[in-house]
């Protein structure tokens, strides 16, 4: 029972942490700019479909994951500049008609390129594995998802805490105007915040796509997935953003175990129910409250 | 102000004569003209909950799924009649409109969004598993239709499919323009715009989203039925996500608030995907996308703004010449 518990735990928190790591990003964007952004899946699906590429032709895992983030950014930089900054001013309606525009020509860019077929990242031999932890055989795979979505975490949770650019940004989350009068630069902030955003999900994208697999539906798929977990953990709180992945992993794993039928509504179930009883979400920033 | 009239009178029919000139000159291509005149009919019920009243919403495509499926297992199951099955598909859509809005509409923004896309994911997955009912991936085939009233036939010229979604399109559109200037039109105006004044004033916010969300999924069941009627299948693609998107599309193409929007939308949306499917395959995506993107950014208002901007820039380039 224990050990069954235990595997549930795990498989539950290793997806979680994938759903952290993409959504972080559209977390800290929503909460901060107040734009609604469904293109944010489009960005952890072109950092997967970059590894993919590069370790389909033998690049090292690794250096791919560091490559699938820095394309998935420098993307999220150019139409930071370009497409999502005379949005900022303009309805939500605007922002997610836009958003689907850019999904759209996601998705037909990459099923042109890349074909309409599901398309794997070749991970490293000792991840495919399962390994011994103990109490029973566990895919190394998995282990590697928690590993590095904690240690992920845990930097942010103190870049964010420590530094004075994380000062900054929970400044301008919590209150914006207040922000731009003691002098903070926004405008640098908002791009600055949604290239590290997007280079998160390109790097989520790369390393959960043995999770959530790489299709060109992906960035309309999974999106549902990721505002879940932004408006269940509360829009721009990044402890909540955390608590709600996990949460939500685990019991979407809970529901695969033992209501295999029921499982994808159980979820939804959960996340209707949260949404009546705290309507804002689970720790909601202090702007919202 | 008489010539006014005289222009507004023009518009209005002009989109119907369009509609009738249609089944005299293109005969062999009234099955394309069916599927225009169902997503008008589609794009209009987005129009009164996204335009009008302003629920931000991606789960039409439940709606229109809801009613399909249930028009195309109404005809194997229960009875062949074209016309019992399309109301059965309006109330099952309505019923289900009501249940999921007094689950959602508490919430608005992100959160209704988000709520929205999880209803469709919810119940295309649930189409998805549920072979025995939906058929799966191969659909519902083999739907046979009794002519209507008992006269008219659904044939493979669909003339019969063309006339009835016509008049299926005519009759919401009457109802959905009363609806839009009544004294409700007007206060779901106030909601978009403002709720809390709205509230403050005494208006049931809640109750009359309620309201309106419910008609929207009548009229998007009522598409989706005939959409089953017209093409005698239903495949689980009715419960997309991406079908959602594209009736946003077709709206938005065209421009929301007006109820005609959906009229050009819808036409030049199929046209485009008609033409950039020849192609490839997935060109469409790609220029569907762009397309939503190039509106957003640059005519705000949808197509049928043009004319308008067209006329602004007119005017200030002659206050200039004034000056």
């Amino acid at each position: 029972m224990l050990t069954f518990g235990l595997t549930v735990l795990l498989d539950g928190v290793s997806y979680g942490m994938i759903l952290f790591l993409i959504s972080v990003g559209l977390t800290v964007t929503m909460g901060l700019m107040r734009v609604v952004n469904l293109a944010h899946g489009a960005f952890a699906m072109i950092g997967g479909y970059v590894a993919g590429y590069l370790t389909q032709r033998g690049c090292n895992f690794y250096l791919a994951a560091l490559a699938a983030a820095a394309a998935a950014a420098a993307i999220g930089a150019a139409t930071e500049r370009t497409i999502y900054q005379p949005l900022y001013r303009k309805g939500e309606l605007a922002q997610v008609l836009l958003t689907v525009g850019l999904v759209f020509v996601a998705t037909g860019a990459v099923s042109e390129v890349f074909g309409a077929f599901p398309y794997p990242v070749v991970f490293p031999a000792y991840l495919t594995r399962p390994i011994d932890i103990g109490f029973r055989q566990y895919p190394a795979y998995r282990l590697f998802l928690i590993a590095s979505g904690a240690l992920i975490a845990l930097s942010l949770w103190l870049a964010l805490d420590n530094s004075l650019y994380g000062a900054r940004l929970r400044a301008a989350v919590d209150n914006p105007r207040m922000a731009r009068a003691v002098g903070i630069n926004l405008s640098l902030l908002f791009t600055s915040t949604f290239v590290i955003g997007c280079g998160l999900a390109g790097l989520g994208g790369a390393l959960g796509s043995g999770i959530l697999s790489l299709e060109p539906a992906y960035a309309l798929k999974y999106v549902v997935l990721f505002l879940i977990v932004v408006i269940v953990g509360g829009e721009g709180s990044f402890e909540g953003s955390f608590v709600a992945a996990m949460a939500l992993g685990v019991i979407d794993t809970l529901g695969k175990y033992f209501v295999a039928e029921a499982a994808p509504y159980l979820l939804y179930a959960a996340v209707f129910a949260l949404l009546l009883w705290r309507p804002k979400g689970l720790i909601p920033p202090r702007s919202l409250t | 102000m008489r010539g006014n009239r005289v222009v507004a009178a023009i518009g209005h029919a002009l989109p119907w004569v369009i509609a009738v000139i249609y089944f005299f000159a293109a005969p062999s291509d009234l099955d394309f003209g069916t599927q225009v005149m169902i997503w008008i009919l589609f794009a209009m019920s987005l129009d009164l909950a996204l335009g009008y009243a302003g629920i931000l919403t991606l789960g039409q495509a439940a709606f229109f799924g809801l009613g399909a499926y249930t028009a195309g297992l109404f005809a194997l199951y229960v009875s062949t009649d074209p016309i019992l099955g399309h109301l059965a598909a309006i109330g099952v859509a309505a019923l289900f409109g009501a249940l999921t809005g007094v689950m959602i509409l508490h919430t608005s923004g992100v959160t209704l969004l988000m709520l929205t896309l999880a209803i469709v994911s919810m119940l295309s997955q649930y189409a998805n598993r549920a072979t025995d009912l939906t058929g799966g991936d191969n659909g519902l085939q083999g739907i046979r239709l009794s002519p209507i009233f008992g006269v008219f036939e659904f044939n493979i010229f669909g003339k019969t499919a063309y006339v009835y979604a016509l008049l299926v399109c005519a009759s919401w559109f009457v109802l959905a323009w009363r609806i839009v200037h009544s004294p409700f039109g007007s206060s779901l105006d106030g909601i978009r715009q403002n709720p809390h004044r709205m509230r403050a004033i005494g208006t049931p916010v809640w109750w009359r989203l309620l309201a309106i969300y419910t008609i929207s999924a009548a009229m998007a069941g009522s598409a989706g039925a005939l959409s089953a009627h017209a093409t005698r299948f239903v495949g689980l693609s009715v419960l997309d996500l991406l079908t959602s998107g594209t009736v946003t599309v077709a709206l938005i193409l065209g421009g929301t608030r007006r109820l005609y929007g959906g009229f050009v939308g819808a036409a030049i949306y199929l046209v485009v995907q008609d033409w950039s499917a020849k192609i490839s395959p997935f060109f469409w995506e790609f220029v569907v996308g762009g397309l939503l993107i190039a509106t957003v950014l640059l005519l705000e208002k949808g197509l049928l703004d043009l004319g308008p901007a067209v006329l602004r820039v007119r005017d200030y380039w002659r206050a200039g010449q004034r000056k």
